[in-house]
């Protein structure tokens, strides 16, 4: 008894060894769900981000048809990515709207030329303060908005070719 | 010599570069002229978890979604807001994982409840020793 009692506390030191080294070595790439998912859209009203597609308010997002809004940046390498399955998403009949953070007009303008606009509304999110008042915690993401302008699904990270059939299949659960 | 050049050309990298064009939001780095105020903002700064480095405050992190928060942070102590009611704001957003204050919630109680028990546990064991030493 008295000799296991002895070795106990090395072996309590070894396990927590083991533990931080388990640690040390697992991606530290924690993925943080919005707290707003099921609740209405945060209040916001946008300026125009690209020259050819009108500003975007919170108000315009309640529609009566769900809706896609895809927070995106033209400085984002995964949103030029993700374009493709945008494109994808609104041949399918999609209705897609947009937030551009931390952009400017002429920037903006750029990535979508080429890369592709299947927005039909473009915020400009300049200091990232409706990205934060969604719980959103990077570029990009997509929320589905139902009618009557609620949150009823948040995609973190681009959208890849598997993921398209998931989101048409939410978005028609979506009233 | 490769990993001299692997490590030259890490360094040119240039990994800020990749985030955004746009300068800091007007009170990213700009302290309150109230100081006051500024200790308020700083102090909840300091306990805000950053969402791009997430091991980082958004105080320590030079990401530009941070430099936005804490712009943020600064112009609503301004307005009046109190630092407790901003922390539970961006709670209700991205749930207690934001703010590395602990809470009080149930989940919470054995981390409260360690040192006390750890307390109790050590004057358990001094005691122990030094009726022992009496009797010797």
């Amino acid at each position: 008894m008295r000799t296991i009692l002895i070795w106990l506390p090395l072996a309590l030191f070894l396990a927590f060894i083991g533990l931080f080294a388990a640690g040390l070595f697992q991606p530290d790439d924690h993925i943080i769900n919005s707290k707003l998912v099921g609740q209405p859209l945060p209040a916001f009203v946008l300026p125009a981000a690209a020259s050819d597609r009108p500003a975007l308010a919170s108000t315009q997002l309640a529609t009566g048809k769900p809706r896609l809004l895809n927070i995106f940046a033209s400085w984002c390498v995964p949103c030029a990515a993700e374009a493709p399955q945008l494109e994808a998403l609104r041949a399918a009949g999609a209705d897609i709207d947009a937030i551009a953070i931390r952009d400017a007009r002429a920037d903006v303008d750029a990535f979508l030329a080429r890369y592709g606009n299947p927005y039909a509304r473009i915020g400009l999110d300049a200091r990232s303060s409706v990205q934060i008042a969604l719980g959103s915690s990077g570029v990009p993401e997509t929320f589905i908005i139902d009618g009557r302008g609620r949150i009823a699904y948040q995609h973190i990270g681009d959208i890849r070719a598997d993921d398209v059939p998931m989101i048409l299949d939410r978005l028609k659960a979506t009233r | 010599m490769r990993y001299w050049l692997a490590l030259l050309l890490a360094l040119i990298a240039g990994p800020l570069a990749a985030q955004t064009a746009l300068p800091p939001a007007p009170w990213a780095d700009r302290q309150i002229p109230d100081a006051g105020q500024e200790r308020q903002a700083k102090a909840l700064m300091e306990t805000i978890r950053c969402l791009t480095c997430q091991s980082q405050s958004i105080a320590d992190s030079n990401a530009s979604m941070a430099g936005d928060m804490r712009s943020q942070i600064r112009e609503r102590i301004m307005a009046g807001e109190r630092p407790e009611q901003i922390r539970g704001w961006l709670i209700s957003r991205y749930g207690d994982w934001v703010s590395y204050e602990p809470t009080a919630d149930p989940i919470l109680w054995p981390l409260w409840l360690a040192p006390l028990a750890l307390l109790a546990l050590g004057l358990l064991l001094l005691r122990g020793r030094i009726v022992r030493r009496k009797d010797a």
